[in-house]
């Protein structure tokens, strides 16, 4: 690499058994035209700090790991290069609205519980044996639910929400399209089951419109679309006529 | 330190352990199931699988034809009996994880759809787009999710195993987030760590898949077969090692040198039809291709990249349609890290390591020789890839043995006696004590530093093609590697809440023991077979000495010892390998 260029990259610290408040510190990191934040970041921790504390798996944008707030815009810091950034000053956070548990890392745990509350699985229209083979569906009906199905529970919709800023009880936006792309499946009837939760204040009324989720959605799930759509459909609900409209259940 | 009571501890949260941990809640929903894994489970490496996974379900395909190309494509190292058994379950899990929701790519009358992959007869592979993985990962997360006997553990950090009397009562863990050890008291375990491709520098997995659950196995008297077969895929990333999946090739997408021509063809893998022909050309197996592109390099042949020596792999004729749908996570990923659009310009590839064939050692029903110790996924060897896996064998690997190893798993937990929990808590304390001794060290060395010098051992002693000296000069490399690594490492970090150099160090112990067998085994294979070749001399396959499986196991601070069993033969006696040539052209859906 003849590539000779550095960048100053500034970091939030954070160590609950040492400092009393969060803090920066500066780092000086060479990099060339192919070097990502992350690789940035790994730098820092096998060369300078070892103490830098942040995750990181795939480094291909499809684990979901490495959000953070990249110069206060959330990104996945794999598929965000240093190169941009040049001649700086680059600064990282950790993502926005979540407790830190320790420098870049967050606590996940609010989002895994919201994952969990709006039953993300098939809550079959009608039993099947596996022996009997597959239950068919067209691509067409596949188009209804496939493009929320890529969600990788990055967070960074969370992070970009001023909604889930102000009000953590919020379902937000990836668990909201999660529910979408359930409620969408040709496979599924789980929508009764699911609606209290879609319908509730901390449901779809708690989004404001915003959009800034699909914004910032590295999979262009976009689910503020998705949120938006179920106003409508929790509306219709509400007044009845979801029921009266499709007897057997669906959306 | 924390003390957990359950019945079956799934280490690892990936395709395997998820698969696992909803057979044994469905076996017995009374079994308690402590899901441990440091990750949380959507973060598992199954996420980066990207082409698809096998299961015979076209009218000109059948169960025979996946033994077939099985037994060939791992060159006649694979154990028969396992594969017969494996082949006639892959359909049924397909279907299953369609059941569960998987959105698998369906043809326009609804029925799922199948592609080529590198080595097949027919169409077999089921996939999901190209985030097939991703998929079935996503789907199995959150299908367990149903189940409230299953309790996760997430980002906890399995350290170790507790084998009282003969048998495993319990796991030794590290709750990430705080540091806190925990002792997980069971009866069985099973493991799902996933392989140990990180041993190297060059390849296509995540940063977690350090061979954790391997060496703590090993550790405890398991031995590690056949794991001298290493796969490299030929279609990576020059630099990254991020990987571009072989349904490129599947969907029809061509391999050219710098001159644009179709060098595959020089191989005995030809001839160069303009369609696609199975198992030829560019859908071949992935060693040979592997091969192929080391000799291309060698004479020059390949293209300058500035991340390295790479091939073309050119899928302009698919069209954009096809590319969008089919292949829509490559093409972000050859765009963002390459900045290539395969719709105007072909991807510049070469050869990482992928995959571990070799693993813990397992019978067909996932027991290891350890009672109440299971293993399922890529950090087992339970039979099925040989010398050589084929593409889309190892996603189908992770639901069919998870199952199985769940299955056995709970059927042997509700039968076993209650553990020893006085000694399994002072096993468990002095675990504790010798892993917080490495935050204590003043001297040393970075990580980093041994780290990056076993892959440089690895990379260039015990690669594509191999040679006794530069083995021999590994295995020493690693030896003295080993060596610093019991005087070193010094950490920078000295906390206990969330210290992922801590992890790194202790992960950085499995892989150096995993690293030196793979050397050992690799120097002791007199023979050229699958993924182990030799460059200058046992350049054949020697059926008469080799057609065996390598059993490593540990003797300490020294080398493994290294002993041989016999491979299971059925129903087809070891042949030539042959590809290329006489199979028919074929339509692509």
């Amino acid at each position: 690499m003849a590539d000779k260029r550095t960048i100053e990259i500034e970091v939030l610290r954070y160590n609950p058994e040492k400092d009393a408040a969060p803090h920066f510190q500066t780092f000086k990191v060479p990099f060339s035209d192919d070097t990502s934040v992350l690789q940035g970041l790994q730098y820092i921790k096998d060369h300078l700090d070892g103490s830098l504390t942040f995750r990181w798996s795939c480094r291909m944008a499809i684990c979901g790991s490495c959000g953070k707030m990249v110069n206060g815009r959330p990104e996945l810091s794999c598929h965000t290069f240093l190169r941009d950034y040049y001649p700086g000053p680059l600064r990282i956070e950790p993502l926005n609205h979540f407790p830190v548990v320790r420098d870049l890392v967050i606590d996940q745990t609010d989002f895994l519980k919201k994952l969990e509350s709006i039953k993300p699985y098939i809550i079959p229209r009608e039993a099947k044996d596996v022996k009997d083979g597959e239950y068919l569906q067209t691509p067409g009906q596949m188009h209804k639910y496939y493009q929320y199905s890529q969600c990788i529970n990055c967070l960074l919709c969370y992070a970009a929400c001023p909604q889930y800023g102000l009000k953590p009880d919020f379902t937000g936006p990836a668990a909201l399209a999660l529910l979408h792309r359930y409620n969408n499946d040709s496979r599924d009837r789980g929508w009764e089951e699911r609606a209290e939760l879609l319908n509730a204040e901390e449901g779809v009324w708690g989004c404001t419109l915003v959009g800034y989720c699909s914004e910032v959605c590295p999979k262009h799930v976009d689910p503020a679309r998705a949120i938006n759509q179920n106003k409508v459909n929790s509306t219709m609900d509400y007044f009845g006529v979801l029921k009266l409209l499709m007897p057997k259940g669906g959306a | 330190m924390q003390v957990v009571q359950t019945d079956v501890v799934v280490v690892g949260g990936g395709g395997s352990g998820l698969r696992a941990a909803i057979a044994v809640a469905e076996s017995d929903p009374r079994l308690r199931i402590a899901l441990v894994s440091k990750v949380v489970p959507m973060r598992s490496h199954t996420v980066a699988a990207e082409g698809g996974s096998a299961g015979a379900v076209r009218e000109d395909d059948s169960l025979n034809s996946h033994f077939d190309d099985t037994v060939g494509g791992g060159d006649w190292l694979c154990d028969q009996d396992v594969v017969e058994f494996f082949v006639a379950h892959c359909t049924e899990e397909m279907t299953r994880l369609e059941h569960w929701g998987c959105p698998w790519s369906r043809k326009e009358d609804g029925h799922v759809n199948v592609r080529f992959f590198g080595g097949m007869k027919v169409q077999r592979t089921w996939f999901a787009a190209d985030k097939t993985g991703f998929h079935m990962l996503h789907t199995l997360f959150q299908t367990s999710l149903k189940y409230p006997s299953i309790k996760r553990y997430d980002e906890f950090f399995c350290a170790d195993l507790i084998v009282e009397d003969g048998r495993v009562q319990g796991v030794v863990a590290i709750d990430i987030a705080s540091g806190e050890f925990f002792l997980f008291e069971c009866k069985a375990v099973i493991m799902c760590t996933g392989g140990a491709g990180r041993v190297y520098g060059q390849n296509t997995n995540a940063g977690i898949v350090t061979g954790d659950g391997m060496g703590i196995a090993f550790r405890h008297g398991v031995p590690l077969r056949d794991m001298e077969f290493v796969q490299w895929h030929p279609t990576a990333l020059p630099g990254s090692g991020v990987l571009i999946t072989e349904g490129c090739r599947g969907e029809g997408g061509i391999l050219t040198n710098k001159d644009g021509y179709r060098y595959l063809q020089d191989y005995g893998l030809g001839p160069p039809d303009p369609s696609p022909r199975p198992k030829a050309m560019e859908l071949g197996p992935r060693d040979r291709l592997s091969q192929a592109f080391w000799h291309k390099e060698q004479k020059g042949r390949t293209a300058s990249t500035p991340q390295g020596n790479a091939v073309w792999l050119d899928l302009r004729h698919l069209g954009a349609a096809k590319i969008h749908e089919r292949l829509p996570l490559i093409t972000e990923v050859a765009k963002t890290f390459m900045g290539v659009d395969p719709v105007v310009a072909p991807i510049p590839v070469r050869p990482a390591v992928h995959y571990t064939m070799g693993g813990i050692l397992c019978n067909g029903r996932t027991e290891t020789p350890l009672k109440g110790l299971y293993a399922a996924g890529e950090c087992s060897s339970v039979g099925i890839h040989g010398a050589n896996r084929l593409g889309s064998n190892s996603l189908a690997e992770i639901v069919v043995f998870g199952r199985v190893a769940g299955e056995r798993a709970a059927q042997y937990a509700k039968a076993a006696p209650a553990g020893r929990t006085d000694t399994a808590r002072n096993q468990a304390q002095a675990v504790e004590t010798r892993l917080l001794g490495l935050l204590g060290r003043d001297k040393g060395e970075r990580v980093a530093t041994v780290r990056d010098e076993m892959h440089e051992a690895m990379e260039t002693g015990v690669g594509i093609y191999r040679k006794a000296a530069d083995m021999q000069t590994a295995c020493r490399k690693l030896a003295a590697l080993r060596q610093r690594y019991q005087h070193g490492p010094k950490l920078d970090d000295r906390s206990r809440a969330f210290n992922t150099e801590w992890l790194s160090a202790i992960e950085l112990g499995f892989t150096l023991e995993i690293a030196e067998v793979i050397a050992h085994s690799a120097l002791n294979r007199r023979e050229s077979r699958g993924a182990h070749t030799w460059l200058d001399e046992f350049r054949e396959r020697d059926d008469d000495n080799y057609l065996t499986h390598t059993l490593a196991f540990r003797t300490g601070e020294g080398p493994p010892r290294l002993e041989y069993a016999p491979v299971t033969i059925t129903k087809s006696q070891p042949k030539a390998r042959v590809y290329g040539g006489e199979g028919k052209y074929v339509e692509l859906t």
